[in-house]
């Protein structure tokens, strides 16, 4: 082992140009445990501590010292780079499904590129390009998925031939392979010495590093950190970054507010060889086949392989800390099936001698993607973690992002996918973490496919109603951990097969939903919708109108009983959450918004409201049953049960009343369905829940009443083109951008949050816009089904790319949404987009390299609301959320 | 007439089933990991049964092997029933009250038992009425009888035992207006049944045998060989305490007819046994119940039968001999298995068998690379063969059924052979008692760290 360590860390040129930690450092870096003097003493207090000394710590400490912060504490508990960074692979690949993640791994490899001048540390940087190799044709048309969207980024990237393939890589055999892709910038580098590299600039710029030094815990006082205690003394601080990767989890349990950081490790192994007889050429393309779960690239004159096997090891789920990862055992039985598929894609390599086989855990999240971020609870308090296995890939772009968030208050770009504050403490059991990361390793190599699920870590929360949906054929999929349903499955369908339809093209619960649309636009449906956030805030003056007044961009001060759609924006004008607020009485307020808003929302208003104990914040999330009624005949059903009229003249549109339903009183019934189709939700008290639903289904029956799920609702909801706010909508979209100036009340006679950014949009124009695509020429049957993240191109130029679509029932055709830019032919810079340059436009949209004509609207198709019920109301309910 | 292995697998895997108790996020505490359990049926129907489950009021897990005779109705009853009594002998007295106040009140109940059943273990829905009022006759004495004393589990066992047999026999002899039920009582009293029965709380193993099954416990030595222990003696005529038990009860007049031809009065294999109340009863008891039960009872020449030189019944108990061990960490498994394993196996192989099967994986030594030169051709070629060294073994996932496979495949140098096992499996049923006996076999691993944890708290 030691002798492995010495390899890897021979060519280290440790030439720190800040003394003081020089002298600490020494130049013996042997691996003996003994304690070694520490010479400098911690600084009482520092404007940020940063613990970890991986990439991840490294790469944030370069950054903010860049970007002008000085005042810098870095701790690693054992030495630099010496945890999962170490022992990684070093391959620096840019082909991520996710876009932020491709952004930051763009980034990373241009940063590292260039980091050798700049430090004068050698990193090992080499320019290798990768190929991505199929075995199948969904493989490939995944391959080309990502193609399309590198493309379009002006990273160079190409589907090639298996023949292809064998000239820019000998070794290889193609026989069955049926094509692949090249990435010829992709680029290998030595991880350790990256991250030393970083920490030599961050030191230049004055970032004290400390290393052998633990932070025990963290202090937070009135929600804002004030600072960590170590093992060697206390350091006064206003940020603290958590950067401790696979320890991440555990140092954020460790305060007395514990901040949850859901990742769990897993070991992971890759093989090292001695060069081969006529060694590897170090400019040797890196393999990536992921349908035999490995990655080879070029090691020292032979190769190092490793990969993500089906039946992955989990450990330190009883969280056994360590000073640093020793090296765990090799298990040669476990990584069998991983060196089948290496001599299986590499035949000529049987008589290559063995060097190693390297065990060096990684850390992994529960939706695959990593962590970044401040923590909700604790102010100040930032995450960098849970990488699964991309850290080096991700690295620079990663710390370019969390000192961007920390200087400027949020990032240049929308990390939204991954924000700490899309968890919550519900994904915070070890159990969890331990069944889910399980799946997570193997699917890091598994096809994904539109509208995949996770199977473990399922029913956690769910709906009272959950067993009598699940009895009548539902199926789930899950949101923040809430189970919700998918569609019904019609008595005598063959449910197995429905269940293994994974494709890419027309799914076979096609006709399922939409049956159940139909039944939405002609009789009508109930859909639970319980996984909603919901919040109500009241007080006992005018404090909760006036605060929400500032914080949200319509006009709240409606008559009691209105429900009013609003954004939450920020003072970009950017929406943070997109919601409902029903006015309850003058002073108490009922907030209705997106399911994954629980935390974030929560978080916002918390640092936002007064600190005023007359004014008060509540989360009934778990409190209310939420069905929604959609159709022409809800109406029918809703009055048969109440005994009240529900016509329009007695219950207008967007409008909130508590009656009774059935036996059960104080139902909140809201003329709203968010799917621009008549009907309403009731937000039932839970103990009521069965009852209601039995009522609502044994009325409904005459008219026509059956389930329906999410799938259907998506399906109305795009067609009438409503954005969708985590899929559509985001932090850096403005109500202007998106066609809804009409939810926004720049006049209302008081100042709120965003107003000055959207006035000057008003005066200004918009750069990006949101359209509605209808496709023209493509086969439902037969053609690839957009998804999201497709290209789109006007006049033959890239000018955006689209956020969401679905198959639209009634139009017969599929409707993709998403934002069109305008960029200057010869400078490529953003300019005004306008209506006339919308409608003026020829359209196509790009999946998987197959460009399909589309037809741009502005506006939805008005023969669509067919039951109007008011005038305004197709612009009024111009809001939706999955 | 010949079987594919995929034929003698679906065959041999066709009643296997296993457990693993929940692991609670590595904080299990129990002794048990889980058990694995199979049958072999010779006769048709089976005969024998089995029967796991989790004591939910007080600590343990209950399991048992029955092996029936003269039809399987007595096994039947027993393997319902008996865990029920043991357990209710265990409660203590609070428990009693508020079970009998939720039944009196019209309350649901505290559940008492968790089943682990394979599918085809089933519950008479018929009788289960009248059973339940048995028990409660039973619960409702412990109640009245309230000694105040703590529960010994020995002597739990031993009361569930001689309580439930008493039923059994009261109950065919009141008899019950539902002609069907009625006719089943009689069933079960006139056939009968053995019983090996173990209770695992902790490291405290008890085990209840009754007849010829056995227990046995697999060991593993320091120098990782496996070894047997037997934790119940046989009651037959080869145990000489039994027999001797036997003529004690009796007049010195009946030495000689007792035991003929290894069999109690010449007719019975075990000594021990639920049921057979030809056994039990004096000769007008049975005559009364014979004339005044069902024809069915009247047409069968075996139940008019009355045993020759039978002259101070009862010739026949159902109490069981009770034997407790510690747990020790290197006691790794509990058989429990009816006597249709012990004829083909001797228990040394049994231990063996179970324990290389247990171990399978773990007990080849990892590979380490370490300094030597290693191709990655080599160590492929390495893997492949240890990976089907592993599933040869694995081929059963199931301890029970790898055991079974053994038993009746093994030839004569000890390992399976596929000829013979595919022979004696598709013997016709008429012949297949001939050649071998129902088997039903439970294997029950322990969590040996769990028990090293308990050894190192006392």
């Amino acid at each position: 082992i030691a002798r492995m360590f010495l390899r890897l860390l021979s060519d280290i040129q440790w030439r720190a140009a800040h003394p003081k930690w020089r002298t600490m450092t020494g130049s013996q870096r042997s691996t003996s445990t003994t304690a070694e003097p520490h010479p400098v003493s911690l600084p009482a207090q520092a404007q940020v501590v940063i613990c970890g000394g991986g990439i991840m710590g490294t790469s944030v400490a370069y950054h903010l010292s860049k970007m002008g912060w000085k005042d810098i504490v870095l701790l690693e508990q054992g030495r630099l780079a010496a945890g999962t960074t170490r022992f990684c692979a070093g391959i620096v690949s840019t082909a991520r499904p996710v876009s932020i993640e491709l952004k930051m791994a763009h980034y990373s490899n241009k940063l590292y590129q260039q980091l050798e001048q700049e430090t004068g540390v050698q990193t090992g940087y080499m320019k290798t390009g990768s190929i991505s190799l199929a075995q199948t044709q969904d493989r490939l048309i995944s391959l080309k998925r990502i193609a399309s969207s590198l493309n379009v980024m002006g990273i160079p990237c190409e589907i090639i031939s298996p023949k292809k393939v064998l000239q820019l890589h000998p070794l290889i055999n193609i026989h069955d392979l049926v094509g692949a892709m090249y990435m010829p910038e992709d680029a290998l580098v030595s991880s350790a010495n990256v991250s030393l590299a970083l920490a030599t600039a961050a030191s230049r710029n004055g970032v004290q590093i400390h290393e052998r030094t633990s932070v025990s815990h963290v202090t937070v006082q009135k929600g804002r950190v004030t600072g960590v205690e170590t093992d060697r003394g206390r350091i006064q601080c206003e940020y603290f970054v958590n950067c401790a990767g696979q320890w991440a989890y555990e140092l954020g349990h460790s305060g007395e507010e514990p901040v949850h950081i859901p990742l769990h490790a897993c070991e992971h192994f890759y093989l090292l060889t001695h060069p081969l007889k006529e060694p590897l050429s170090s400019s040797l393309p890196t393999i990536v086949d992921p349908d035999g779960r490995i990655y080879i690239r070029n090691w020292q004159g032979g190769i190092l392989s490793g990969g993500f096997e089906k039946n992955p090891k989990p450990l330190f789920t009883e969280g056994r800390n360590q000073l640093e990862i020793q090296n765990l055992q090799e298990d040669w039985d476990h990584f069998g099936p991983l060196l089948s598929a290496l001599l299986r894609r590499m035949p000529g390599l049987e008589t290559l001698q063995i060097m190693q086989l390297v065990n060096c855990p990684e850390s992994f999240t529960p939706d695959m993607r990593c962590i970044m971020g401040e923590s909700p609870t604790a102010q100040g308090y930032f995450v960098l973690a849970g990488m699964n296995s991309a850290g080096i890939s991700y690295g620079g772009g990663a710390g370019k992002y969390l000192a961007e968030w920390m200087v400027n208050g949020y990032p240049s770009e929308n990390v939204w996918p991954l924000d700490l504050k899309r968890f919550g403490t519900l994904q915070s059991s070890r159990t969890f973490l331990r069944h889910r990361v399980m799946e997570v390793m193997p699917l890091m190599c598994d096809l994904k496919v539109p509208r995949w699920d996770f199977q473990t870590g399922r029913q956690l929360r769910t709906s009272p109603l959950y067993d009598r949906l699940d009895a009548q054929g539902a199926r789930w999929m899950e949101k923040h951990g809430f189970e919700r349903v998918k569609y019904f499955v019609p008595p005598g369908n063959d449910l197995l097969d429905l269940d293994h339809s994974k494709t890419f093209y027309k799914p076979d619960w096609f006709d399922i939903v939409g049956s159940e649309v139909k039944c939405c636009k002609e009789a009508v449906c109930v859909i639970d919708m319980s996984s909603f956030t919901k919040f109500e805030i009241s007080s006992t003056g005018d404090q909760a109108l006036e605060s929400l007044q500032y914080l949200f961009s319509n006009d709240l001060d409606v008559p009691v009983g209105h429900v009013v759609h609003t954004g939450m924006l920020n003072e970009k004008g950017g929406y943070e959450n997109d919601c409902s607020i029903a006015r309850l009485s003058k002073r108490s307020f009922f907030m209705i918004s997106p399911t994954d808003q629980q935390v974030h929302c929560w978080a916002w208003l918390k640092n936002r409201l007064p600190d005023d104990s007359s004014l008060v914040m509540e989360d009934v999330t778990w409190k209310y049953t939420a069905l929604n009624l959609i159709g022409p005949r809800a109406v029918d059903v809703l009055s048969e049960l109440s005994y009240a009229p529900m016509t329009a003249e007695h219950f207008p549109s967007l409008f909130c009343k508590e009656m009774s339903v059935g036996y059960a009183n104080g139902i909140r019934v809201m003329s709203i369905t968010h799917t621009g189709e008549p009907g309403f939700v009731l937000y039932i008290p839970i103990e009521y829940a069965l009852h209601v639903y039995n009522e609502v289904m044994n009325m409904g029956q005459k008219y026509g009443i059956r389930n329906a799920g999410y799938y259907a609702l998506r399906s109305l909801r795009i067609e009438k083109f409503f954005a969708f706010w985590g899929q559509d909508l985001d932090a850096f979209t403005t109500p202007m951008e998106c066609g809804r100036e009409f939810q926004v009340k720049l006049e209302k006679g008081m100042q709120f949050l965003g107003q000055e950014a959207l006035l000057e949009q008003k005066q200004n124009g918009v750069y990006k816009r949101f359209t509605m695509f209808i496709l023209e020429d493509h086969d439902t049957d037969m053609d690839l089904w957009p998804w999201w993240g497709e290209p789109i191109f006007r006049n033959g130029r890239y000018v955006g790319k689209t956020t969401s679509s679905a198959y639209s029932y009634t139009l017969e055709r599929h409707v993709c949404l998403g934002f069109v830019h305008h960029f200057d032919e010869k400078t490529g810079e953003e300019l005004v987009v306008t209506t006339d340059f919308i409608n003026q436009g020829e359209y196509e949209i790009d999946i998987a390299g197959q460009r399909f004509q589309a037809k741009a609207k502005l506006y939805p198709f008005s023969s669509l609301f067919t039951q109007r019920r008011r005038k305004d109301e197709v612009e009024l309910s111009g809001y939706q959320r999955e | 007439f010949y079987l594919t292995p995929a034929q003698v697998n679906s065959i041999l895997k066709a009643n296997e089933y296993s457990f693993k108790v929940p692991e609670f996020d590595g904080k299990n505490v129990s002794s048990v990991l889980g058990f694995d359990s199979n049958q072999l049926p010779a006769n048709a129907p089976i005969e024998d049964r089995r029967s796991a489950a989790t004591c939910l009021q007080t600590r343990g897990m209950l399991l048992g092997v029955f092996d029936g005779h003269a039809g399987c109705a007595c096994a039947q009853a027993v393997s319902e029933r008996l865990f029920y009594y043991i357990a209710v002998s265990l409660l203590p007295h609070e428990t009693l009250l508020e079970i009998e106040n939720a039944v009196e009140s019209g309350r649901a109940l505290l559940p008492i038992l968790q089943w682990h059943k394979h599918p085809n273990d089933y519950f008479s829905k018929e009788a289960s009425k009248l059973y339940f009022n048995s028990l409660r006759t039973y619960w409702q004495e412990l109640i009245d009888l309230n000694s105040g004393e703590t529960t010994d589990v020995r002597e739990a066992l031993i009361n569930a035992f001689k309580r439930l047999d008493n039923d059994i026999s009261l109950e065919a002899q009141v008899g019950d207006p539902n002609s069907f039920l009625n006719y089943l009582v009689l069933r079960v009293a006139f056939s009968g049944a053995t019983a090996c029965v173990a209770h695992v709380d902790g490291v405290d193993l008890h085990i209840a045998n009754t007849g010829d099954s056995r227990a046995m416990l697999g060991v593993q030595e320091e120098d990782g060989s496996w070894s047997a222990v037997n934790l119940s003696y046989d009651h037959n005529a080869q145990n000489e305490h039994e027999v001797e038990r036997v003529k004690m009860e009796h007049p010195k007049s009946e030495e000689k007819s007792l035991v003929k031809q290894d069999r109690l009065l010449g007719l019975l294999m075990p000594f021990r046994a639920f049921g057979d109340v030809k056994f039990k009863w004096s000769i007008e008891l049975q005559k009364r119940v014979i004339e005044s039960g069902p024809d069915q009872l009247n047409d069968n020449e075996y139940t008019k039968f009355i045993p020759p030189n039978y002259h101070t019944p009862p010739y026949l108990t159902a109490e069981p001999e009770v034997i407790h061990h510690r747990l020790r960490p290197q006691d790794k498994f509990l058989v429990l298995a009816t006597d249709g394993l012990w004829e083909t196996m001797h228990r040394q192989d049994v231990a063996r068998i179970v324990g290389e099967y247990l171990t399978g994986v773990h007990h080849q030594q990892p590979i380490a690379v370490g300094g030597y030169k290693v191709t990655l051709g080599q160590m492929h070629g390495l893997l492949t063969e240890r990976r089907a060294k592993i599933s040869s073994v694995f081929e059963d996932q199931n301890a029970a059924t790898h055991l079974i496979r053994h038993a009746v495949g093994n030839n004569e140098f000890g390992t399976v052979d596929h000829e013979r096992l595919s022979k004696m499996l598709s013997l016709p049923e008429e012949l297949a008692r001939m050649y071998r006996d129902d088997i039903t076999i439970i294997v029950v691993q322990f969590n040996s760290h769990v028990i090293g944890a308990y050894q190192n708290e006392e």
